[in-house]
């Protein structure tokens, strides 16, 4: 066992760890923050995409090692009140951009990332930002409905500001 | 599902990651992105006894442009080819390339030098390795010896590697004048069922040195000769290219799987390379 610190959603956490468990099995089993969920577990699907170092990697195919030191976010830091979603949720809730929800906090927290970058993406760009993740329900023409939405809700917000 | 129990090293220089090597051998995994390695470890296809993570050998992430080469650490993640300045300057073909390359997620993680030394037949980077006369350095304990990517390939998943060598360096030569890549898969991001990159130097208008590789043709990433000779000393046109494309449909035996037929595939060969050349020639006509 190894004992590591990182910061997760903002906070330090130190923990020991076995170096062959995966950081999605270590964020859902040692720290309980089970919203990252675990699908293909061979880094394919993109249910367990989280955010580290700000940038989005499948945690399925990292080990919790290699983030000593490092910041992870995972879909647990986007509504930050309990209360209220974050507007990408809302937008999802709003637009049936999920049905069973597996794959939806990948498709959450890789919509937040495309929105930083590009805060108004055509179709294509959505489509080729989410084609790494994954959905067996919807058929995405919810999902890319919801992201548009959730451009325009983010870009309303920043001129709100 | 659970890779098989390991240790775990995390050196900070190359020198210890070199050490280590050369006394684990066979036991040893070298890990940087850890996008192809890794699956295969849950998987447990690979099962490493010892991994040695590079990724705390801060100096091996670098691109520089030396000697007509755009040199590449092995820490340097395909991202950064594709928003890098530098890169863009010395290999355009790189960030033309990249969004081919799985999806951003995987981009963040997965190292140029990593997909070279996987050695995917139908894998982007071992494709260009070979049109942009490539050279790889690998690393042991007290030498390193620098092999072109002719000869750095030799079938599926496998190069001239040795267990304790390391590969520190890919660098590309940017000789070339002009460039192409055409890229057919069947969902954006997957690995190709074909790829071409040609890399073209030109006098006058006429072709002076041609390189033509396929990704996904063969058990290896694979130069086409018959190609490229149909192009050399020939004006560069829509003819010579549509000549170099009969001739590369007409040189290579694909593979078959369940993604395409060998006949397909040689199909979409022809298709490739004439798309990848007249990318090359509407580049040089500063189209």
């Amino acid at each position: 066992m190894t004992l590591i610190s990182l910061k997760v959603n903002g906070e330090a956490k130190t923990r020991d760890v076995e170096p062959r468990i995966l950081l999605v099995d270590f964020l859902r089993h040692d720290l309980g923050l089970t919203g990252t969920h675990v699908g293909c577990e061979h880094g394919v699907c993109g249910a367990c995409t989280v955010l580290f170092d700000g940038e989005t990697v499948r945690s399925c195919i990292m080990f919790a090692i290699q983030a000593d030191g490092h910041e992870v976010e995972t879909v647990e830091s986007l509504a930050t009140d309990p209360d209220r979603l974050h507007p990408i949720q809302e937008a999802f809730w709003d637009n049936h951009g999920l049905q069973c929800g597996f794959c939806t906090p990948g498709m959450l927290l890789a919509t937040k990332e495309l929105l930083t970058e590009n805060p108004s993406p055509n179709e294509d760009e959505i489509r080729s930002a989410l084609a790494g993740n994954i959905c067996r329900c919807t058929g995405y023409v919810h999902i890319v409905r919801s992201v548009q939405a959730a451009a325009a809700s983010l870009v309303g917000e920043g001129e709100e500001a | 599902m659970k890779p098989a129990p390991f240790e775990y090293h995390a050196p900070v220089t190359l020198s210890e990651a070199l050490d280590l090597l050369g006394a684990l051998h066979v036991e040893a995994a070298p890990l940087a992105g850890g996008q192809s390695l890794t699956p295969l470890m849950n998987l447990r296809l690979a099962r490493p006894a010892h991994i040695v993570d590079l990724n705390r050998i801060s100096d091996l992430d670098y691109v520089r442009v030396e000697n007509g080469t755009l040199r590449v650490g092995a820490l340097v993640r395909h991202a950064e080819m594709g928003r890098s300045d530098v890169v863009r300057r010395a290999l355009p073909v790189a960030p033309a390339v990249v969004p081919f390359i799985g999806y951003p997620a995987i981009r963040h993680r997965g190292t140029v030098v990593g997909s070279i030394m996987h050695a995917d037949p139908a894998a982007e980077w071992p494709c260009l390795a070979l049109a942009f006369d490539a050279a790889v350095t690998l690393a042991r304990s007290g030498s390193t010896r620098t092999i072109s990517a002719d000869s750095f390939f030799q079938t599926m998943l496998t190069t001239v590697r040795e267990p304790n060598e390391l590969a520190t360096e890919i660098a590309f030569s940017t000789r070339f004048d002009t460039w192409g890549f055409y890229e057919f898969a069947r969902r954006f991001g997957d690995f190709a069922v074909i790829a071409a990159a040609v890399a073209l130097r030109t006098s006058d208008g006429v072709v002076s040195e041609a390189r033509v590789s396929l990704a996904g043709a063969s058990d290896r990433p694979l130069r086409v000769p018959d190609a490229e000779n149909a192009m050399l000393e020939q004006p560069l046109s829509t003819e010579s290219s549509a000549t170099a494309a009969t001739a590369a449909r007409d040189a290579v035996e694909p593979l078959e799987d369940i993604h395409g037929s060998s006949a397909y595939r040689r199909d979409l060969v022809g298709v490739a390379v004439e798309r990848a050349l007249t990318q090359a020639l509407n580049r040089s006509r500063g189209a």
